[in-house]
């Protein structure tokens, strides 16, 4: 007590002068007991994001253990597994696999064409084309989701850009031959698997850039003279040098592709073929079907890929890369 | 500043860059031409005409216009909450080291870093569990738990390069709590919120697919768009409101990026 009124400057010192009454009270009372103000900050954040998307997110869990009763489409609330069971049909385990896969190449060809941008943007532009370069991720990831996607679908239409492109430069062949692949093509590019492809890669590439630059930006450009220095090819300084520093970046970048490909149910649907996605799988159970454990068992896929791929990219350092 | 000289480019990357960027905007640029063609019934290229009638058309739709209200009124509300969740949250995560500083950061993360389908779902079991009906309010909700990152993220920022000494240095001249906030803290995070306040109205401004889970009978602008997108009804109407949509955000993009270019992206400014 004494040495506190000690500790506290006279009121003709300090330049502003000490408030009394309620506020000046609550100052005091947080200076003395700074665990209190940290409650108090942390409560309300904590308090929404656990109520409203924890709780939701272990409703949703726990709805994925109770299963649907094949009758009278009724949902049985006893605890099961058979629910999860059902993932492992031929036709369910099919959207799994296709939607991992999608999700896994969307990644390295998303990776494939973020690089140069960013290691241009970080090793190369200075001043006002650094923040050109900065805009000129910014605004596409920032533009409508959605007006991305009708872009695309207009570039993708049979009367649209791509085709007239390649008529004028006679190559009509190559897309043709390209569509008659089985897997791959379809009746044009906009209903083929190709389209739901590329739309993917374009949505979520800026995702990949920005981590990527950040990893680069650290790199220092003295390491890169001392590997040719010493003599190696650019080739080799890129595998042995620049690359494995750039990891982390690329890792990080990669856990926004994978995951947005995994969640995502509006581009297939809007471009793609008929076969399903899990985004889409999720949808249509929830929705008119009324299956929400078999819903809910779906959104489990993602979020146990996710999780160990997170695991991974935390034991690869990419998480200071974000 | 770097002592090396400055090399310029080998062509290869130059060109893979360029056509890295190019393939980033020019589907964007098409938006603008399909606003101006005469062609109604197909996404023909190129367009056999131009006309600015469209825009009129647009211009007196009601539905369009009721989207939009709803859009805007959403997007205010959420962004108000994620301001001060977010700000509160980074505050407490940057100034302080306490017991589960990791679990929070993480916690703040998780609506965006788990995809948006299972926010969404999640979301609405939960109001149906609890009997709650779907309207303006379940949208806010959603809306707000994953805007609540993006002011975090730029508030966090800046909170970690504000000296911790300006702060003693305001209590030892005699400042309290309140006042340090008032004359010390917000001004140096001000710019940081408003840009965080703006991404967070884009992010909400564009949402759809939470919302499509969330809302009930209300159309978004981008729930709007969307039924345009799968059951196509006046083509060149949504030609122009995509446009819209793009010069919209356009505009706090730029004005968050003004806002914190100085030191939030120095060159080499990394570890």
């Amino acid at each position: 007590m004494s040495a506190e009124a000690m500790l506290r400057p006279a009121p003709a010192v300090a330049i502003l002068p000490s408030r009394g009454g309620i506020v000046g009270a609550l100052s005091d009372l947080f200076w003395r007991k700074p665990g209190l103000l940290l409650f108090l900050m942390l409560a309300p954040p904590v308090l929404w994001l656990g109520i409203v998307y924890l709780g939701s997110l272990l409703a949703l869990l726990l709805q994925s253990f109770f299963s649907i009763d094949e009758f009278s489409g009724l949902i049985n609330r006893e605890l099961t597994l058979k629910t999860y069971g059902e993932l492992f049909l031929p036709a369910n385990l099919d959207i799994i696999i296709r939607t991992v896969t999608m999700a896994a190449i969307v990644t390295i060809a998303s990776a494939i064409i973020a690089f140069p941008i960013a290691y241009y943007a970080a090793r190369y532009a200075r001043g006002k084309w650094k923040a050109l370069f900065y805009l000129g991720i910014m605004l596409p990831l920032w533009s409508s989701y959605l007006v991305k996607i009708y872009a695309w679908k207009l570039i993708l239409a049979k009367e649209g850009i791509l085709t007239w492109l390649f008529e004028k430069l006679h190559l009509m062949w190559l897309i043709d031959a390209w569509l008659s692949i089985p897997v791959v093509g379809g009746n044009s590019l906009s209903v083929s698997a190709t389209g739901t492809f590329i739309v993917f890669v374009y949505v979520w590439l800026p995702f990949m850039v920005l981590p990527i630059q950040a990893a680069l930006e650290r790199v220092p450009g003295s390491l890169i003279e001392a590997s040719s220095d010493l003599g190696a090819s650019p080739a080799q300084t890129f595998r042995n040098v620049l690359f494995p520093l750039a990891l982390p970046g690329v890792v990080a970048g990669s856990i926004f592709t994978f995951s947005l490909t995994l969640g995502d149910y509006i581009i297939p649907q809007i471009i793609g073929t008929s076969r399903l996605f899990i985004g889409q799988a999720v949808y249509a159970h929830q929705g008119t079907a009324g299956n929400i454990p078999l819903a809910a068992a779906f959104t489990v896929v993602p979020i146990v890929v996710m999780g160990f791929y997170l695991w991974g990219a935390k034991r690869m350092g990419a998480f200071d890369a974000l | 500043m770097r002592s090396d000289r400055q090399q310029s480019a080998p062509l290869a990357l130059k060109i893979a860059a360029a056509a890295g960027l190019l393939f980033l905007h020019l589907p964007l640029l098409l938006i603008f031409v399909y606003a101006f063609t005469t062609e109604e019934k197909s996404y023909q290229w190129p367009p056999p005409g131009f006309t600015t009638q469209w825009f009129a058309v647009a211009w007196n739709r009601p539905d369009v216009w009721q989207a939009l209200t709803l859009s805007v009124q959403v997007a205010a509300i959420s962004t108000a909450i994620a301001l001060v969740l977010g700000t509160l949250c980074a505050a407490a995560v940057s100034q302080t080291k306490f017991f589960g500083r990791e679990t929070i950061s993480l916690l703040v993360i998780l609506p965006i870093a788990l995809p948006g389908i299972i926010t969404g779902i999640a979301l609405r079991s939960a109001f149906n569990l609890a009997e709650i009906p779907f309207s303006f309010w379940t949208i806010i909700l959603g809306h707000a738990t994953f805007c609540v990152v993006v002011v975090y993220n730029n508030a966090v920022a800046r909170f970690r390069r504000m000296s911790g000494s300006l702060i003693e240095a305001s209590m030892d001249l005699g400042a309290d709590g309140f006042q340090t906030f008032r004359h010390v803290i917000l001004p140096n995070i001000g710019t940081a919120l408003l840009a965080g306040g703006m991404l967070a109205f884009a992010l909400s401004f564009d949402e759809v697919i939470v919302t499509t889970f969330t809302a009930g009978q209300q159309q978004t602008l981008p729930i709007w768009m969307l039924e345009e997108l799968v059951r196509p009804r006046q083509r060149p109407v949504t030609n122009v409101v995509a446009m819209v949509v793009v010069l919209v955000t356009l505009l706090p993009i730029l004005a968050a990026y003004y806002l914190t270019r100085d030191g939030d992206q120095i060159a080499g400014g990394g570890k």
